[in-house]
């Protein structure tokens, strides 16, 4: 069942390797608000930066598809992204998720969703061939003394 | 992304300055390829201080300079690696295929 969210934020855009930057800033201005630690911040964007890259290099390969990112913040300071494409779909996500295993080619490492599930709590992808991916991953933020308080 | 290359000796040293994103490093690969082409080094050096951010993409473009230094006989060493970066090269264990300093 879907949790609450205090707040949530949805973006759309073409698959356009130019705009993986703009999901990582935009997304992490949106955490902001959840007064998120440096490290926080940066785990936060790098793993919206592998998730955006692999929608465009593998959702849509050889076309321009939406990508769509959600963010919404959860009960108990908790962050969800969604990454969604309509693209190709991944044929065996359990071997996609494997360490250094890629179909990238020598532009790609292999590495992505070890870095996701790395640098978030909880990563669960679903894909269907030829209709898309969804990723979702979670983390939660540490509590922090609000000053004056 | 942006790429200053400084050659001398056969020590190549390349400094990245920007996102080394799979945006930025698809360039980034090419102009790598083509200065270690050029200058043969026995020893490249990449210089991340000026990298802003970096994802999986930089991962690959080290392994990439590691198999083209091993056709060449030669060595890489990754320095001045920013703190955002290191972890992503710490998540994926790259320390032990890659000297890093």
């Amino acid at each position: 069942m879907k949790t609450k969210a205090s707040n949530e934020v949805t973006l759309e855009f073409p698959s356009r390797s130019s705009n993986e930057g703009f999901a990582r800033a935009a997304v992490a201005c949106f955490a902001a608000q959840m007064d998120p630690t440096l490290n926080e911040l940066e785990d936060i964007k790098t793993a919206v930066s592998e998730a955006v890259t692999n929608a465009i290099v593998h959702g849509y390969p050889e076309s321009i598809g939406k990508v769509l990112v959600k963010a919404r913040i959860c009960p108990g300071n908790v962050l969800e992204l969604t990454v969604k494409d309509r693209g190709r779909g991944i044929p065996d996500v359990d071997k996609a998720r494997q360490p250094m295993f890629t179909t990238g080619g020598e532009e790609r490492s292999g590495m992505g969703f070890t870095i996701m599930e790395s640098f978030m709590d909880q990563l669960t992808v679903r894909s269907a061939l030829g209709r898309g991916t969804t990723v979702t991953m979670k983390k939660k933020l540490a509590p922090r003394m609000k000053a004056g308080k | 992304m942006e790429i200053q290359a400084k050659s001398a000796d056969r020590n190549l040293m390349l400094t990245f300055i920007g996102d080394l994103d799979h945006h930025g490093a698809r360039n980034a690969l090419r102009e790598l390829e083509q200065a270690v082409d050029a200058a043969l080094p026995k020893n490249l050096v990449l210089d991340m201080s000026g990298v802003t951010f970096m994802d999986s993409s930089g991962i690959a473009l080290i392994l990439r300079a590691q198999q083209r230094m091993q056709l060449l006989d030669g060595n890489v060493c990754v320095c001045n690696v920013p703190a955002q970066a290191r972890r992503v090269l710490d998540a994926a264990a790259i320390g032990r295929l890659v000297t890093i300093k």
